[in-house]
């Protein structure tokens, strides 16, 4: 009988890792529906730019407030779980603070996180006040209602009651009040339930203690559906954001050979492809669903935090247009899951639902409206690229389905004819030398 | 004004310092023109020898790029790099910063690798090596506000050289509250030059001008002839022609110089 709690911990642990592996598998699955890039170079550079980025949190505290509360939180949340580790050491065996053997550093260590505790729900509250208080404008542009909306609110609801769950146990554990080690912040809890009897504190220290378990393993859980799930994404998608200047858009390879064959004199065009070609699909130009994105992009709209930084330096979101970087980010997430769903349903199979992103979640609107000005990637903390989906979208609009604006089909159609955007001869190229 | 082709620098057997990238702005353009020019003065008070390709000369299909038509780009770059290479040009001096960041990092691995500069770049160098001296006063206790092209800043990060080059007029330098990374755009890249705007509650270009406006400048200083162009706009746009002119470094540092 004295084994039932550890039984129940040991199930318990087993099935929510379990859960999380299954989704972090859906998760990987998805991802590499992309298109192939080639991110194997300058891995030394890459792992550099990860670790001031995504684990030195550099392009948060641009802005100072935020950076700040959100140091505290991530700083806060990697080192209470050390004492996670305790708790499940102590679920599985059934020890009590297993880890307290290691003398006055116990003490220390246990200090440390039960003022991280308290700062960690100081800048939650602080943040929650920042969204549905103060009501900052980031939080609230058009593409932040229902799920995102509530999604920001939950995690910053769990954090408070995790955090304020581990202060209760702390405050409530008589033997470790006693040692009187380390219980900087709970003894200031501990009086709220003097009077209690010895048999009461245990209750609510273990139920604290259980709750606060399993909200953590719900948690975990939590992330593969909600925006959260950056705090493991920001890792990679920092080491694969792109390494160029940011002016620096690709070239398509297919393109240049179809150009370079267009060019040449001597190329045949009817001159059959070379062996071991001729199976393969003509190419499609740009993207009109996630598909024909790369697989760093799609992780990137899985990475969006939807802190919508991006969109609050967007000149064209800043004088009202429809297009907002954070949505397009959120719109290649919702329609990837729709896919991964698609495939779930059909046996591992794609079925041709009559959607793509192009048209039922982004507009040629929201498309047309960007200046290529890189203000979302510049702003972006975790390395995402709205514009270069932007790009692949237009690319698809252009070469695809001729769909540009009426008058960028004029713009190109003078450069066509004259090297020129506007409608003025090549040879007079050189007149203002005598104007 | 001595201007010459890279047809008459290879008739002559030569080869010039550096090769001036008009861009298709700078030579239809009647507003940019005037950039050109005065790019060109100084060019020649600093007896740089120069050439142009003129008729030779084609859009780099930049703009066609951000537009998406991927085609039209590299025909125009394949042909351009042809060209460049038949001359063997080496150095590329230009005073569009959305020519700048095509030439320099789009046409390298389509067979077009050349050392690029941006106009600003380039005078700095000039000012720093000696060649370009500026002394005149002529724009002494004026205020002038410097708004980056996203192509020459974010972009490619350069936002030093238009600085440095601008503390040679003696004028006041008053930075907007979002400058250099967090600068706003101009309304003017990614093709929008040549279309209309989406519907929305104000154009860019006036924004961004509210942005000028409120360091309270005699001048605003740009360093793109699209940016030029918006924010000449965007000035009238706020009935303050009158005050305010919008001018390019290139012309400031040829003013001041009386050239
Ligand atoms: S690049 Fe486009 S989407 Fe990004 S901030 Fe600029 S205008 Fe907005
Ligand atoms: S793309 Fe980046 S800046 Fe924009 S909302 Fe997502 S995480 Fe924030």
């Amino acid at each position: 009988m004295q084994y039932i709690p550890n039984i129940i911990f040991a199930i318990l642990l087993i099935l929510a890792i379990g859960y999380f592996a299954k989704n972090v598998k859906k998760l990987i699955r998805n991802i590499k529906l992309g298109r192939d890039v080639d991110v194997n170079d300058h891995k030394s550079e890459r792992f550099k730019n990860m670790m001031m980025i995504a684990f030195g949190q550099s392009k948060m505290v641009r802005r100072p407030i935020s950076g700040i509360l959100h140091a505290i939180v991530y700083v806060g949340f990697i080192v209470i779980n050390i004492e996670v580790l305790e708790i499940i050491v102590d679920g599985l065996l059934g020890t009590h603070r297993a880890f307290s053997g290691i003398g006055s550093i116990y003490g220390v260590l246990i200090g440390i996180f039960e003022v991280l505790a308290l700062l960690v729900f100081i800048s939650v509250t602080v943040f929650w006040v920042r969204r549905n208080i103060l009501k900052l404008a980031r939080f609230w542009k058009s593409e932040m209602t229902s799920w995102p909306k509530n999604d920001g609110n939950f995690i910053l609801y769990f954090e408070m009651v995790l955090m304020t769950l581990f202060l209760v146990m702390n405050a409530t554990d008589i033997p470790f009040q006693n040692m009187n080690n380390g219980n900087v912040i709970s003894q200031f809890i501990a009086p709220w339930f003097s009077g209690m009897s010895e048999g009461t504190l245990h209750i609510i220290e273990r139920g604290a203690w259980w709750v606060h378990i399993v909200g953590i393993l719900i948690f975990l859980n939590y992330l593969y559906f909600s925006k959260h799930l950056h705090i493991i994404l920001a890792f990679p998608n920092t080491y694969y954001g792109s390494l160029k200047p940011k002016g620096q858009f690709n070239n398509l390879e297919s393109v240049t050979n179809e150009v370079k064959l267009m060019m040449d004199p001597n190329a045949d065009p009817f001159a059959a492809a070379p062996e071991g070609e001729e199976m393969e699909e003509p190419s499609k130009f740009g993207a009109s669903d996630v598909q024909d994105l790369s697989w760093v992009q799609l992780l990137s709209a899985y990475t969006c935090t939807e802190c919508g930084r991006c969109t609050s330096a967007c000149p064209a979101n800043l004088t009202g247009k429809k297009l907002s970087p954070r949505k397009i980010m959120m719109d290649t997430r919702d329609r990837l899951e729709e896919v991964g769903k698609n495939i779930d349903a059909n046996s591992g199979e794609f079925k041709d639902d009559g959607k793509q992103l192009l048209g039922d979640y982004i507009t040629n609107e929201e498309l047309w409206a960007c200046t290529t000005c890189n203000a979302c990637v510049e702003e972006c903390p975790v390395s995402i690229n709205p514009l270069s989906i932007i790009l692949e979208m237009r690319r698809y609009l252009v070469m695809e389905q001729s769909a540009a604006p009426v008058e960028l089909n004029n713009m190109m159609t003078n450069i066509e004819n004259n090297g020129a955007p506007w409608p003025y001869n090549q040879m007079d190229r050189l007149n203002w030398k005598d104007e | 004004m001595t201007i010459k082709t890279m047809e008459q620098f290879m008739a002559e057997g030569k080869q010039p310092e550096v090769l001036f990238w008009v861009g298709s702005a700078g030579s239809y353009d009647d507003r940019a023109k005037k950039i050109t020019k005065a790019f060109v003065k100084i060019l020649n008070k600093a007896n740089v020898d120069f050439a142009v390709l003129g008729a030779e000369e084609s859009s780099t299909g930049d703009v066609a790029k951000r537009a998406g038509n991927e085609f039209l780009f590299q025909m125009q770059a394949l042909m351009n790099i042809e060209v460049l290479n038949a001359y063997e040009v080496k150095k590329i001096v230009t005073c569009d910063p959305h020519s700048y960041n095509c030439l320099k990092n789009e046409y390298p691995s389509l067979g077009g690798k050349y050392e690029v500069y941006h106009h600003t770049q380039f005078i700095q160098d000039l000012i720093a090596s000696g060649r370009l001296k500026v002394e005149g006063n002529l724009y002494k206790g004026k205020r002038i506000t410097f708004h980056d092209p996203c192509y020459l800043g974010r972009a490619n990060s350069v936002y030093d050289a238009p600085r440095e080059v601008l503390k040679n007029t003696n004028a006041t330098i008053i930075e907007m509250k979002r400058n250099k990374r967090t600068a706003l755009c101009c309304g003017a890249g990614g093709a929008q030059m040549f279309k209309e705007p989406e519907k929305g509650d104000k154009d860019v270009n006036v924004l961004r001008t509210e942005d000028a406006l409120e360091t309270k400048p005699n001048i605003i200083a740009t360093g793109c002839p699209y940016c030029n162009t918006m924010m000449t706009d965007g000035v009238k746009a706020k009935e303050k022609e009158a005050e305010i002119s919008v001018l390019d470094i290139a012309e400031l540092i040829a003013n001041s110089e009386s050239l």
